[in-house]
């Protein structure tokens, strides 16, 4: 059962799943360094990007665990797989329009239980493992990241209180660099795996490799490009709000964030958990606004998240079901090419939608208003 | 199983050490760098309303301390990035 066409859409639409997640995504490294000056917005953008491409060639841990360990591959057709990622770009292009740093990796699981239960059936689900990899570590991730965060914040005031303001701010700023670049090889490294599963399975699929066979080369290559481009267009809108909109942020607290978000995104990939970036970088930067005297973290924002969190899963299973059940309906290539006509539209709806309210390097770290855009500034007091 | 308990605890415990220690000795690196004669003055510049983000102070035992800190700080990053490639590419080292 090989279908060549099918493979290429699937494979490029894939490969847009990478660059939604890329955009999506700069963020969790890059947020609080932007938002305490460390690094210049454009800066950071790129010096991220090149990290995530060389993250992309460190582990092949996770990447297993997507191609293999959460649903039954014998089950899963191509057109599955092309339903799933529609599911998932939809859901991260959503989020990125109302700035909401949720969690491409869910969206993209999500997206893929959702095609193949609507393509087989709930038996073709490995939902223990989905339960205790995937729903259990998002539960506690953000936990433990916050904990850490929190501990590390407390220590960096504490150790550093005969130091002047001045000296302080400088200090880390320099040190956040180090711990954003940390970052974003960490999330190369844990997220453009998710991808290159993706396509691993693709290929398993079409009998274009064998069962349980490692990711190609070019597979991990052209998934490096494309987070990596994504990363550098930059996702100013999650940016924004992370940086900006749950707590404000000082460079301690953001070097702590960084520290902790990379010591649990990379911990848990080696234990061959596929957590969310997203979710940890999340609870990072709320555990800095615990740890710190006096910091005020706006739970109406993150709550705004977590309920995004809560339906990542659900919603773009939706999608993916819905995807799959229109190239079903349709059949053959024509199906699959449909729904990605289906795809391309609503992601220039999404993006048309998102130029009303711009967010980017310029007014990304403009004062939080309670909106994602911030609120228009006059030309005269801009200049000001 | 539903929670890998033994992975649970160490994530928690390596997560303090590295995403908690480790900025906490980047930390003390910059208070030792801050140590020496340039202190005073940064505090009094300070205490006069100024706010210096001077960040060496001048003693060489200071400077000494801060670099082993950073030495050890980027050596612990290096050493994870390796264990992390090594880890990672399981075919490279199942193969005899």
């Amino acid at each position: 059962m090989s279908n060549d066409t099918v493979l290429v859409l699937v494979v490029i639409t894939a490969l847009a799943f990478d660059f939604t997640n890329g955009f999506h995504d700069t963020g969790n490294a890059m947020a609080t360094s932007i938002a305490t000056g460390a690094l210049g917005p454009r800066t950071a953008v790129a010096l991220s990007g090149v990290l995530n491409f060389v993250g992309a060639f460190l582990s092949l841990a996770v990447a297993a665990t997507i191609a293999s360990g959460l649903v039954a591959t014998g089950k899963v057709t191509l057109t599955v797989v092309a339903a799933g990622l529609a599911g998932g770009i939809i859901w991260n292009l959503l989020t990125w329009l109302l700035g909401i740093p949720s969690s491409s990796s869910h969206a993209l699981i999500g997206g893929v239980i959702g095609s193949t239960l609507a393509a087989a059936g709930g038996s073709a689900i490995q939902w223990h493992n989905l339960v205790s990899k995937v729903v259990l570590p998002a539960v506690l991730s953000p936990v433990i990241a916050a904990l850490v965060a929190a501990c590390g914040t407390w220590l960096l005031y504490r150790i550093t209180r005969s130091l002047t303001d001045g000296a302080r701010k400088h200090g880390f700023r320099i040190g956040q660099i180090g711990s954003a670049c940390v970052v974003s090889l960490a999330h190369g490294t844990n997220d453009a795996q998710k991808t290159m599963g993706v396509i691993t399975l693709a290929l398993i699929v079409n009998g274009s490799r064998p069962t349980g066979s490692n990711a190609p080369v070019w597979v991990i290559v052209c998934c490096a490009l494309a987070i990596a481009l994504g990363t550098y267009i930059g996702g100013w809108r999650v940016i924004r709000t992370l940086g900006k909109g749950l707590v404000e942020i000082e460079s301690p607290q953001g070097m702590a964030a960084e520290s902790a978000s990379a010591a649990v995104i990379l911990l848990s990939s080696t234990f061959g958990y596929s957590l969310s970036t997203t979710h940890v970088a999340t609870g990072s930067i709320i555990g800095t606004g615990l740890g710190k005297k006096g910091a005020e973290v706006r739970w109406n924002v993150a709550g705004r998240m977590a309920t995004a969190w809560v339906f990542t899963l659900p919603s773009a299973a939706i999608v993916g079901a819905a995807a799959y059940g229109i190239a079903y309906g349709v059949g053959g290539t024509f199906g699959v090419v449909l729904d990605l006509i289906i795809l391309a539209g609503l992601s220039g709806f999404i993006y048309w939608r998102s130029r009303a309210t711009k967010v980017d390097h310029n007014n990304v770290n403009a004062e939080w208003t309670g909106g994602v855009a911030p609120e228009k500034v006059p030309a005269a007091t801009a200049a000001a | 199983m539903w929670i890998n308990l033994g992975a649970l605890w160490k994530i928690v415990v390596y997560g303090l050490i590295a995403g908690a220690g480790l900025p906490a000795l980047f930390a003390g690196g910059l208070y030792a760098l801050s140590l020496g004669p340039n202190r005073a003055r940064a505090a009094t510049a300070g205490a006069e309303g100024g706010d210096s983000d001077v960040l060496v102070g001048g003693s060489v035992t200071g400077m000494v301390l801060a670099a082993i800190a950073f030495l050890i700080i980027l050596a612990a990053i290096g050493w994870s990035v390796y264990e992390i490639y090594y880890l990672g590419h399981p075919h490279t080292t199942a193969k005899k």
